[in-house]
């Protein structure tokens, strides 16, 4: 069995919400808000609350509210269309988003400043992270160790991870490629759809990839 | 005047879930991760104070959370404001006008606030680490602080985004001594200068009002109250108060009953807080008045295993508030997989996604339609409360809430 050039650290992480005072009423002042509210607040709208769009038809909160408040639905499937796979960097996220309420608004002026059923509360997301004394070495005790994370812990090393690495991978392939020497399986992991699945369907597929090599 | 100290419950006693007993239901790892941070709040002292110690929302919540906090070796006390009939009809007032009723002042209820408070903050002792206030009743109690360095939070659990400006003034001055505030859902808020907290209030699923029961206990209830089982049954669960609407809900049945053979439980429990809850039950009776399929039930506070009965045998449950600061009685709803129709009010949207985990409604006349619908479509009423169940263990139960509040306390020691 392959023992890793240096070991797997697993973290128990967690979010507080914390609600910011700007609110949106119209699409106008949301592109105004858009570009300058905190990375932390884009980052709660898209990435931290992919999981609760699962229900929804929109898969983060600009696009849903655009839809279910603004009864916008073009640009709702405009928005909801960024895929957050393509970003490693909240500022380039910031700037796609921007760009695509100002592109809708240019062809749609009349949008612009129609007042929306409810207001666009902006949030952010506080992230405490604390490491844990799980550590894995093999496949095998890393397939262990996803299987006793929390949810929120496993978003954290699957999905939020492209923005700490700023590389388009997520904690597990990149300990799989550089410590385990896995390319394959790195890349055959990075490949499980978190969009199309619940946190615990991507931790059930995750388990499936990882079942063919527990005895590497 | 004395401030009653309620002990938290003994973990040892019998009957009180461990935390280990929630790993059934919310897995291992979450109870894991809530072990880890509460090892890193370590022996900071935690004191929750509120206005009543049955009864309600708030008290049924702390008397959940209290005990498990403490057991995973956090020092926590919970103590309870003591004012008198007096002050509980001022402070009802105050609650009522913060949540945009009509409010007509009166100096000397001001001043009868103030002094009960003064008298308390004799008697309460604020020196804990974290002092976390519950609502406007002991709101004050923040004069306290001068001179300490601990940290004060105020749970707010009431909708203040239409609040009269007269009481909202008078207390405004209070909540921004407070290092932070934590509100139910985002549009609760009033844009305050200091940090406000997304705190989702949330149930205990092994609480006797949720817990799992024998079909033969369900049906002793049923019997106690001569509700027919055969027939369907709507309910709304509240404490009698016209913001809950009780007498909108007996006209939506009305509508229905056109169409349905149904019957309608009304059922409320009392609080300490709440001097009004006679006045606005005798208003549901009349509005009854001699329908011998309309249950008005005023059950005692301790009544939890007969209200999670009568959610148990509901065909659907109700719940028409025409405010509302988060309506968990439609969480409690949601858990045991009831289809609900709710109003679109307060923080029952992020309970009720409409069409997904429930009906949301705006009128009597929605809500009466909605039922309808409900009862015509069973296998859609299914599929609705499936969801509604998967969205509460998701998001609005007591471990959730647990993990906010160690949450909190470590982010606020590192500031």
């Amino acid at each position: 069995m392959n023992q890793a050039k240096r070991p797997f650290e697993f973290v128990a992480a967690s979010y507080l919400i914390r609600i910011r005072v700007e609110r949106a009423w119209t699409l106008a002042e949301l592109g105004s808000h858009l570009r300058v509210i905190p990375e932390d607040s884009i980052f709660f709208h898209t990435f931290q609350s992919l999981e609760s769009h699962h229900y929804t038809v929109f898969c983060n909160d600009f696009a849903q509210w655009a839809k279910a408040a603004c009864n916008e639905a073009v640009l709702a499937e405009e928005m909801g269309a960024i895929d957050l796979r393509d970003f490693v960097s909240l500022e380039d996220l910031r700037h796609v988003l921007v760009a695509t309420v100002e592109n809708y608004l240019k062809k749609n002026p009349q949008s612009a400043d129609r007042p929306a059923f409810e207001p666009f509360y902006f949030s952010e997301a506080i992230e405490v992270a604390v490491p844990v004394e799980t550590k894995a070495c093999t496949v095998r005790e890393l397939a262990d160790g996803i299987k006793s994370l929390s949810l929120q812990s496993l978003h954290y090393h699957f999905i939020n991870s492209r923005l700490r690495l700023h590389l388009r991978t997520n904690d597990f392939s990149m300990w799989l490629e550089d410590s385990e020497g896995l390319p394959d399986l790195a890349q055959k992991l990075n490949r499980v759809d978190f969009y199309m699945n619940t946190l615990e369907g991507v931790r059930k597929e995750i388990l499936e990839t990882l079942k063919p090599w527990l005895h590497q | 005047m004395a401030s009653s100290i309620i002990a938290p419950k003994n973990p040892e006693s019998p009957g009180v879930p461990h935390l280990d007993d929630y790993a059934a239901i919310v897995g291992q790892p979450e109870i894991h991760d809530l072990r880890e941070l509460a090892s890193r709040v370590g022996r900071r002292r935690i004191k929750m104070i509120n206005s009543t110690a049955v009864g309600g929302g708030v008290a049924e919540l702390l008397s959940r959370v209290v005990p498990l906090i403490e057991e995973m070796g956090v020092p926590i006390r919970w103590e309870v404001l003591k004012g008198g009939e007096n002050f509980f009809a001022v402070t009802k007032g105050f609650h009522n006008a913060l949540h945009g009723a009509p409010f007509e002042s009166r100096p000397e209820w001001f001043e009868l606030f103030l002094r009960v408070t003064a008298e308390n903050r004799k008697l309460i002792a604020a020196d804990d680490d974290f002092i976390v206030i519950h609502d406007p009743q002991p709101v004050a109690l923040v004069e306290t602080r001068k001179g300490l360095t601990n940290k004060w939070i105020w749970r707010c659990h009431i909708d203040l985004s239409r609040p009269n400006t007269e009481v909202w003034n008078f207390l405004r001055p209070f909540i921004e001594k407070y290092d932070a505030t934590l509100f139910s859902s985002p549009s609760f808020t009033q844009g305050l200068g200091i940090p406000q907290y997304l705190f989702f209030p949330t149930i205990d699923p092994l609480a006797d009002k949720n817990r799992e029961l024998e079909p033969d206990f369900i049906q002793g209830v049923l019997e106690r109250f001569g509700i027919d089982p055969k027939r369907p049954i709507l309910t709304q669960i509240s404490r009698f108060d016209r913001l809950k609407d009780p007498v909108g809900v007996i006209q939506a049945y009305r509508r229905v009953k056109k169409y349905f053979d149904c019957q309608l439980v009304l059922a409320g429990g009392g609080a300490t807080d709440d001097p009004e809850g006679e006045i606005v039950r005798l208003e549901a009776q009349e509005a009854a008045g001699t329908d011998p399929d309309l249950h008005i039930l005023d059950l005692p506070p301790w009544s939890h295993l007969e209200i999670n009965a009568l959610q148990r045998a509901s065909t659907i449950i109700i719940q028409k508030s025409l405010r509302e600061g988060f309506g968990l009685t439609v969480a409690e709803a949601l858990w045991k997989k009831k289809p609900v129709v709710a109003s679109a009010v307060g923080g029952i949207p992020s309970q009720v996604i409409h069409k997904v985990t429930g009906m949301l409604v705006h009128s009597v006349e929605g809500t009466a339609y909605q039922i309808r619908f409900l009862l015509s479509n069973p296998d859609f009423s299914l599929k609705l409360g499936e969801n509604g169940h998967e969205h509460i263990k998701g998001n609005f139960l007591v471990t959730h809430n647990i993990k906010r509040y160690l949450l909190l306390f470590l982010i606020l020691q590192r500031t």
